[in-house]
């Protein structure tokens, strides 16, 4: 498919202000913690204060005399309920281990946080208190909390139910990397530490389950990107048959991936509606979260480039250390595969080996964070372009340029084996260093330098690409992932000349709702006020594969435009018997049908909605409908990219890291809504410079989370992020109708090395070559002692030599 | 129990409550305004941020009880009743400011930044870019990057220092 020439339209292309908008800032939001229902429990839950234990007793029965209790259960109550234990949805390798995830443990505890028992009580204060009295007896077994170690020989086990801590080793290699290593004239080796995040979604997680009453099916509603995968999941693992249990993600308050999963309190609260016959809700705590939501990234990254005397690349090593936590949830194990297509970003090469170890400790699983697997994998190269630059001693672009693919070379097929559609990486990088004015801070920097300016200034680059839109289909079946990545759309002609568009995606913060209503307005010639968009509920969107991967667009979207498509030839068609003109001869514009050369013999697609409800009157041979669904399933992913250049002043002697500017140019292809892509943009450099600079989930040696809530955890607020300037680029799509790319984690996925580049780059000449995330001021002033004992021991060893 | 009465957003009330109730459960749970929301537990997020007696304050770290009163002022009583067929009309600068700089994405903290805010704009009419940011340091937003943020607030306050003036 090649991209079409797009129409003057109306809608695409401008920012229209969010329809989503009005009850968020007046506060008349629906929030799954804000339901109150007749008759409704509440849920608290017992968890283990122990990263790795057997559990010898739980007794429930203290918790049972408390005011307001109504019932409590450990996990053997209730373990007839679900016999599988929770899901994991992609096992990446056939002999993958996989720990029994019991939504309440019965023998055994895996980590801080593992559910024992629950509390169910008439309020929200008596559940929690009468968690004290579960008594609950553990026997301490050894904490499995360092990767690398859990691989050793006798290293105490993460499950006592399996015979290893290795989950898989997942391995890809394509073309000959012993060829590109062997006769190499220069290769690049480095260990880079990818940390463990929170994802911190502002809504803390919830769950609201109602009993069939009047409905015949139970609802939840849950605080989730995922109503249609909850629904089928819940449904095959809780005993509830999918057509009786209906999902609903009302107003969510942001996921980032933390809400893309199937989560033990969303079973205890479906099984907890069947056992008692009541509505039933659970709302996290912020802490509670922080060991009970998945975590993100925690990887360890060996990577090299073996390069040629002319600077260009030969190939690639990467061999990845992946933390699972205790359990596969979701798409754990998948998270990192990802990365297998994205450590050759938008580099040419003849040889990349890819080797993944998937690890079992004792800590909180991880799994989707926004970028997934993909942050982790351009942090790796970019970081290492850098490495590379300097050790070749050539300037850091001058590299990336000798080694990128030319905008007249797309379509091209990577030697991952995918086909990257289409980028212009000299126009984005063009635009960004104009915007950025390099050459004039290299000259200030160079200044400093020779000044020995005790606040040094760095310069960090990224050019980036990912692969997003999760689609297509046959693609993740060849990776064992456990689902499509195809999306619905369906298009409702309502009589009056509204029109109500059905989506498959579970926007929570995105503003689908918008950008979705200026498709359809365009695509049927509709005015975009006339037009409401419905999702986040199974009942009312039947089908959908919902929200993540920056995937709602490139294939949600798409899907809308399909179905309007649809829309518009049964219209035509109608249109033509009422104009009594052949089909051929009318002409449809800006919802206008027309017969050529008439411009009297006209019709709006309002009027033919209208006549087609009342339906006196259409051809013979169709249905009287205009009402369409389209399924769509892209040929490829969705490649967006850019190039980020960050500015950082570094206080040499206390390490504080400061960003002076920050300039993003992005091309994700064709814009729907200007404001709102910008706004992702935004969002997503927000939490790729928290990683680069403020944030880690810290375990100790016993598997005791040390950041355990907001307090330990380092959110940045305003004053702890700049402004960004931000541009685009606009290189069409060639694999979706609308030009589209994804936008959502772009921002996330460049930021980090972008940071981290421009602080390595500050210290530079005081030997730094690497500063660990985040580059807190405790790390970068690490990292300058150990650079300066280094040259002080390489000075003295010298001065031995010499006397 | 402890029978409080307090104002909340120009209309009071009187319950028997607990002692320890958070003043953001009595308005959530027990009033039902849930226009407020909460995002942690240990006051570093500030989306439950409310006004009581006219200064901004994290309604989870006050007991309802010490609340009694009080005038407390939320997000919902924020808009003047509007006539006309455009609801907007009757928004808060603030709530207009920030539907078209986009200083929303998923709205959750809103509500705490929207008060958090108004105090701001109360103590500083003109705040330059810092000020805001500074301004705002106890309430997080994960979806923004806060760059749209700061532009609303600073919108909302040229329009409250045109209304002021006018």
């Amino acid at each position: 498919m090649t991209a079409v020439d797009t129409p003057p339209s109306a809608n695409v292309g401008t920012t229209k202000l969010r329809k989503e908008d009005a009850h968020l800032v007046t506060g008349r939001t629906q929030w799954t913690d804000n339901l109150q229902l007749t008759g409704m429990l509440h849920v608290a839950v017992v968890r283990s204060p122990m990263a790795h234990a057997r559990v010898t007793k739980v007794d429930v029965s203290g918790a049972l005399e408390q005011p307001g209790v109504v019932a409590a259960f450990s996990g053997a109550d209730l373990a007839d309920h679900w016999a599988g234990g929770l899901p994991c949805a992609w096992p990446v390798t056939e002999d993958m281990q996989s720990p029994t995830h019991l939504p309440i443990a019965t023998d055994e505890v895996r980590h801080v946080g593992d559910v024992v028992a629950v509390v169910v009580a008439n309020s929200r204060y008596g559940a929690a208190d009468a968690t004290e009295f579960v008594d609950v007896e553990y026997e301490p077994l050894p904490a499995v909390v360092d990767m690398e170690a859990a691989l050793a020989d006798g290293s105490p086990l993460a499950d006592t139910q399996l015979d290893t801590n290795r989950s898989f080793t997942w391995q890809k290699i394509d073309g000959d990397v012993d060829a590109a290593f062997d006769s190499a004239p220069h290769v690049v080796e480095r260990r880079f530490i990818n940390q463990r995040l929170i994802p911190t979604a502002i809504e803390p997680r919830a769950v609201v389950c109602a009993p069939p009453r009047e409905h015949r099916e139970y609802t939840m509603w849950s605080a989730t990107q995922v109503p249609h995968i909850l629904r089928l999941m819940l449904a095959l693992t809780c005993g509830v048959p999918e057509h009786e249990l209906r999902v609903i993600a009302p107003d969510v308050g942001g996921g980032f991936g933390s809400k893309l999963n199937v989560y033990a309190e969303e079973a205890i609260c479906l099984v907890l509606a069947k056992r008692l016959g009541k509505p039933i809700k659970w709302t996290e705590s912020r802490s509670e979260g922080y060991q009970a939501t998945i975590h993100g990234r925690d990887q360890i990254q060996d990577v090299s480039l073996a390069f040629n005397e002319d600077h260009t690349i030969r190939g690639m090593k990467v061999e990845l250390h992946a933390d699972m936590g205790a359990y596969l949830q979701l798409v754990t194990p998948g998270i990192p595969i990802l990365g297998a297509f994205m450590y050759n970003s938008i580099y040419k090469m003849d040889a990349l080996s890819f080797t993944c170890h998937g690890v079992l400790t004792n800590k909180t699983p991880t799994d989707a964070y926004r970028g997934a697997g993909r942050p982790e994998a351009t942090y790796a190269i970019e970081r290492l372009m850098d490495e590379a630059a300097n050790e070749l001693g050539v300037e850091p672009f001058e590299l990336r340029e000798r080694n990128w693919i030319k905008h007249e070379e797309f379509p091209y097929t990577t030697i991952a084996g995918i086909e990257y559609d289409s980028g212009n990486y000299e126009a984005a990088t063009a635009k960004a260093k104009e915007l950025f004015d390099y050459d004039g801070l290299r000259a200030e920097q160079q200044r400093r330098r020779d000044d020995g300016d005790p606040v040094q200034l760095g310069i960090g680059i990224s050019t980036f690409t990912e692969m997003c839109g999760l689609a297509p289909s046959r693609v993740l079946g060849s990776l064992s992932y456990g689902a499509g990545g195809w999306e619905h759309a369906s298009v409702r002609m309502l009589p009056s000349g509204k029109v109500e568009v059905i989506t498959g995606t579970s926007p929570h913060g995105q503003g689908h709702v918008t950008s979705w209503s200026q498709i359809a307005a365009d695509a049927l010639g509709i005015p975009f006020e006339d037009i409401e968009v419905r999702h986040g509920d199974t009942a009312v969107a039947h089908k959908g594969m919902d929200t993540y991967g920056s995937r709602s667009l490139v294939v949600g979207g798409y899907a809308v435009q399909v179905a309007c498509d649809k829309v518009v030839a049964k219209a035509k068609r109608v249109a033509a018997h009422l104009l009594e003109a052949a089909e051929d001869d009318v002409e449809f514009d800006a919802g206008t049908f027309q017969v050529k050369g008439s411009p009297d013999a006209n019709t709006t697609m309002q009027d033919v909605a209208l006549a087609i409800f009342a339906a006196h009157d259409y051809p013979e041979d169709m249905e009287p409908s205009l009402d369409s669904d389209a399924t769509v399933d892209p040929e490829n992913f969705s490649y967006p990219h850019g190039t980020h250049l960050c500015a950082t002043e570094v206080d040499t002697e206390t390490g504080a890291v400061t960003i002076r500017s920050y300039v993003a140019v992005d091309d994700v292809g064709t814009v729907i809504n200007p404001q709102i892509v910008e706004g992702q943009v935004h969002g997503g450099l927000a939490q790729g410079i928290a990683q680069a600079l403020f944030e880690e989930a810290v375990y100790d040696a016993e598997g005791q989370l040390k950041t355990g809530s907001l307090l330990d955890y380092y959110v940045p607020g305003a004053p702890d992020l700049p402004h960004f300037t931000t541009d685009r680029t606009e290189t069409p799509a060639t694999t979706n109708p609308l030009g589209v790319k994804g936008v959502g984690e772009a921002g996330t996925i460049a930021s980090t090395p972008a940071v981290i580049n421009a602080v390595v780059d500050a210290l530079r000449p005081m030997g730094v070559n690497d500063v660990l995330m985040p580059a807190s001021p405790q790390n970068v002033w690490n990292a300058i002692q150990a650079a300066s004992s280094a040259s002080t021991t390489a000075a003295s060893a010298a001065d031995g030599g010499a006397a | 129990m402890t029978r409080v009465g307090m104002t909340v957003d120009g209309e009071p009330y009187e319950h028997e409550v607990e002692p320890r109730l958070l003043l953001v459960h009595y308005l959530r749970d027990v009033l039902e305004k849930t226009g407020t929301n909460i995002g942690c537990d240990t006051s570093n997020c500030g989306a439950c941020t409310v006004h009581l007696d006219g200064r901004s304050a994290k309604s989870c770290t006050v007991l309802a009880v010490q609340a009694d009163g009080s005038q407390v002022d939320t997000v919902e009583g924020l808009a003047e009743p509007s006539s006309d067929a455009d609801e907007t009309d009757g928004w808060h600068p603030l709530q207009k400011a920030f539907h078209t700089e986009h200083g929303l994405q998923c709205g959750y903290c809103t509500p705490g930044m929207i008060m958090a805010a108004k105090d701001l704009l109360e103590e500083n009419p003109d705040p330059d870019e810092t000020e805001v940011r500074e301004g705002l340091e106890g309430n997080l937003c994960r979806c923004t990057g806060y760059v749209n943020i700061v532009k609303a607030v600073r919108t909302a306050a040229a329009e409250l220092r045109e209304g002021a003036s006018s």
